[in-house]
């Protein structure tokens, strides 16, 4: 309590302070004004000279329109706008407040005129503003914008930058943008130096800089420096788009995985061909949907909720499924699949009664859309970067499950030996349902994936069962592993076919490809030894 | 005589050829004959609609022969039913002449429409009727037999086998959507006008397709009864039981496979080229991996390894389709369902099974 004087001290000075210097930008500004609406351009030099020293914080706006031509003020009261023209009327606002102001014509207002060298002023003094900001991104920015158009007006000041600036990033994009300069003019040393400095850049700018010198210049040493730069930065280009169809490989190989790796616990390590695992992934797309329904304000975190509801809502239907069908049919494998194929018609219905047959869209938040540059060829979408490592996530906490617990054990150990299994004492009912829940439940967690990247609706799951099915065979029945190489290399296979082929034929390729495979290796990639090889 | 012969022994083939008889007299009679006001008269749509369900039968006794006697589940039929289908299109296509829209001789209007300035090769002859027929056997039936080389060599069997059936109608799905491909891509074939100079719309016309749906239905039971009551169908029943047994015997087990296996994907074309005259239009839909399933359904229902009970199984679950879609669109898909599940748990014998049991039982 004692601080209050203080407190009260300290706020007062600064509210005076404050209006202080307001008046006094009052003052200059209305004599800016005056300058700007002379007819003298030496004033008006001025008046831009003036701006460029003044904090108001609009001056940036003024000096852009002025350049753009589109400053002007009113005939009546002499005050300053910024119009832009609509159809045969002009729409304004105040440039100094930035206030709309609604529609004029034309003759209420009078432009105010620039010439070449007032322009050319102009754009300095913004570059200046830029380039001396206090953030990083907007000096980055300020240089990459005169990365298409250089001034060489602006040379001197990229140079004094150049002094000064710390941050790596923008010194770098400096040395480019001078070194673009150097290219256009200069002596043959200065271009040579300038062809080796921009040698490995991504930028496109460059690229067509160089071009023209590989036609162009008189120099054939230096035609022959920009064909080598060029060609290191086609390489590099060729580069990146591999690391691109790589990554979108890897992303559809992830997808793949996820809607595979339920399938591969319940087809592989039970035996049970499960037709209605695709309905059951949709079931986890449609608990998205409903999540996201019921906290429309935390759309943020409702991702993080579906997940845990998700697995709930698809293990439950899957312990259903197992425990009023499935249950009756072991050791009948191809019945299971009429049985479940049942289900799954009965599960798509149900959800178009309830649902609609219409598609649903699910919101993505706002933190997985966007993509992550790494530079200016390649950049990677947040979302399919998302599900890559979700996707190794899921595998590395169901590998864990199987490995490491005592549920894992005993699954592993129905698997291999029923009947041994039993005589030790496992309850293999029980794993049966409780392998089946956890197969279904990472489902509907697959379903929470897909729905950020399809649309959710009742054919979700069918257009998924038939690469699920491939990539567990693929993979091998039976092995966890083999499904996440698998369901790799097929997305990798799949991005790499489709430049060349398009993307209906680079799937069916890979249709025909695991149909010949299969001929080779009836059990998979990586078949499962020992005894119950045979089962 | 040598019908007598095959149906000895056999009272559900009995019946089902009986009933075929009945209603290749009837049906005609009852269609041409009896006036429209009479309560007794049966519509045209019917008749098309009946022929639609013999051919399904056609497709569902081929299936039960690979299924029910060798033990291969195929999932991927309805290929070979729609490429027989295709090739059938193929002919009606090349019979359209210079009605089509475009009013050109030689190509059908889709191909004018997609700037094709001459017939592909592989659409070459199929305006003559005896090619487009062997056509309709062979490539199904060539397609069958490379598929199933490759895959009785190596031994894929079970569940394997089914998925990568699944994989081979799916992978041709994608290919005829393509309008590459040029099958029409996505609306496939249609508006077809008419067949060895008949018009289609004609309604002895229609009778005339049911009438040779009945023949191949019955036709082909009796060639696949006759197979089944042979010493290869006695091999096949053994494989399906024991396959590594008989190979161990000395059988050539991938042969007997593959020789069923090829002429049941014939009959299925077979079955497919007399379903799309009757339907109007074959498209990439046909070869949907979900209707090779509900092929299977159909045997299973009617009772595997009967044949005439995968007929009946076509026809009934076909009609309670048309009836339910009308009638309860919404319930079709739960009915269907739940058919699926408690004809599994319940009748692992088909309607087939439950019957047999109650005439023991009496």
């Amino acid at each position: 309590m004692r601080h209050w004087p203080k407190i009260l001290i300290l706020l007062l000075s600064l509210l005076f302070t404050q209006t202080d210097v307001a008046i006094a930008g009052d003052d200059s500004l209305h004599q800016i004004q005056v300058l700007l609406i002379s007819n003298n351009f030496v004033e008006k030099t001025q008046a831009v000279s003036l701006l460029a020293l003044h904090s108001h914080p609009r001056t940036e706006e003024i000096l852009k329109a002025f350049l753009e031509g589109e400053l002007y003020y009113r005939k009546s009261d002499k005050l300053l706008l910024i119009a832009k023209k609509q159809g045969r009327q002009y729409s304004i606002s105040d440039a100094l407040t930035g206030d709309e102001l609604g529609v004029v014509k034309k003759r209420e207002i009078k432009k105010i005129r620039s010439n070449n060298a007032l322009r050319k002023k102009i754009r300095i003094v913004l570059a200046r503003k830029e380039l001396n900001s206090v953030d990083p991104t907007v000096r980055y920015q300020a240089v990459n914008a005169m990365l298409g158009n250089p001034d060489v007006g602006i040379t001197s000041q990229l140079q004094d930058r150049l002094k000064l600036e710390r941050d790596q990033k923008v010194r770098n994009i400096l040395e480019l943008a001078l070194a673009i300069t150097r290219l256009e003019g200069g002596e043959k040393e200065d271009r040579l130096s300038a062809v080796a400095a921009v040698s490995g850049s991504l930028e496109p700018v460059i690229r067509s800089k160089l071009e023209s010198i590989v036609v162009d210049d008189p120099i054939e040493e230096v035609r022959v420096a920009a064909k080598e730069s060029l060609n290191k930065i086609s390489a590099k280009l060729q580069f990146y788009s591999f690391l691109e169809t790589l990554f979108f490989g890897l992303s559809l190989g992830s997808v793949l995985v996820l809607a595979a790796i339920g399938l591969a616990i319940t087809f592989g390590v039970m035996g049970v061909i499960n037709m209605a695992h695709g309905e059951l992934i949709m079931l986890g797309a449609y608990t998205t949907y409903v999540i996201q329904k019921a906290m429309p304000e935390f759309i943020g975190v409702s991702i993080l909720f579906a997940i845990p509801a998700a697995f709930i809502v698809s293990g439950l239907v899957g312990i259903l499924i197992e425990q009023t069908v499935i249950r009756h049919l072991y050791g009948r494998a191809l019945e299971t699949l009429l049985a479940t194929f049942g289900i799954s018609l009965i599960l798509q219905q149900a959800v178009r009664s309830i649902f609609s047959p219409l598609n649903r869209s699910v919101v993505t938040p706002d933190w997985m859309s966007g993509s992550l540059e790494i530079n200016s060829v390649l950049s990677l979408t947040y979302n399919r970067l998302y599900i890559i490592f979700f996707c190794l996530l899921v595998f590395v906490i169901l590998f864990l499950i199987l490995k490491r617990t005592s549920l894992g054990l005993q699954v592993r150990a129905v698997t291999q030996n029923r009947a041994m299994a039993r005589a030790m004492g496992v309850r293999s009912s029980w794993v049966d349902a409780m392998t089946f829940g956890l197969g279904s439940g990472i489902a509907g967690v697959a379903g929470v994936a897909l729905s950020q990247l399809t649309n959710v609706g009742p054919n979700l799951g069918q257009a998924y069962i038939v690469d699920s099915f491939m990539v567990v065979v693929f993979g091998g029945v039976g092995n966890l592993a083999g499904t996440l190489i698998s369901g790799f290399s097929l997305g990798i296979a799949n991005q790499f076919l489709e430049p060349w082929v398009g993307a209906v034929l680079a799937k069916i390729f890979i249709l025909i490809f695991i149909i010949l495979f299969i001929q080779k290796r009836p059990r998979g990639l990586f078949p499962q030894k020992g005894r119950s090889a045979e089962g | 005589m040598f019908i007598m012969r095959i149906l000895k022994n056999d009272p559900g083939g009995q019946i089902l050829m009986s009933l075929l008889l009945i209603a290749l007299l009837v049906v005609p009679v009852l269609n041409l004959v009896v006036p429209e006001s009479s309560a007794l008269h049966l519509s045209t749509y019917s008749v098309t609609l009946l022929g639609k369900y013999l051919t399904y039968a056609l497709l569902a006794v081929a299936v039960d022969l690979v299924w029910g006697y060798l033990g291969i589940l195929s999932l991927g039929h309805a290929a070979f039913f729609a490429l027989g289908g295709y090739a059938m299109g193929m002919y009606l296509m090349r019979q359209i002449g210079d009605r089509g829209v475009y009013g050109n001789p030689v190509l059908p209007d889709f191909m004018v429409f997609l700037n094709y300035t001459e017939l592909p090769w592989f659409w070459q002859g199929f305006d003559m009727f005896w090619l487009a027929t062997i056509m309709i056997v062979l490539v199904p039936g060539v397609l069958a037999y490379v598929f199933g080389w490759l895959a009785f060599r190596s031994r894929v069997t079970g569940v394997y086998l089914s998925i990568i059936t699944q994989a081979l109608t799916y992978a041709l799905m994608l290919a005829f959507f393509r309008n590459e491909m040029g099958f029409g891509g996505n609306n496939g074939l249609t508006d077809f006008k008419d067949l060895l100079g008949f018009d289609l719309h004609a309604d002895s016309t229609r009778i005339g397709l049911f009438i040779a749906s009945a023949l191949a239905l019955g036709f082909g039971y009796l060639v696949c009864r006759a197979i089944v009551k042979s010493k290869l169908g006695r091999v096949a029943v053994a494989i399906r039981d024991a396959e590594d047994r008989t190979r161990f015997i000395g059988y050539r087990v991938e042969y007997v496979k593959l020789a069923l296996f090829t002429f049941s994907a014939a009959l299925a074309g077979i079955a497919g080229a007399l379903y799309v005259p009757q339907v109007g239009i074959i498209n990439p839909g046909e070869f949907s991996p979900l209707n090779s399933i509900e092929v299977v359904i159909w045997v299973a229902v009617g009772g595997r390894g009967t044949l005439y009970g995968a007929a009946a199984g076509a026809v009934l679950v076909n009609y309670a389709k048309t009836y339910f879609t009308g009638a309860f669109p919404e319930v079709w898909l739960f009915a269907l369902g739940a058919l699926f599940v408690l004809s599994t748990l319940y009748l692992p014998k088909g309607l087939v099974g439950v019957l047999k049991r109650q005439r023991a039982s009496s």
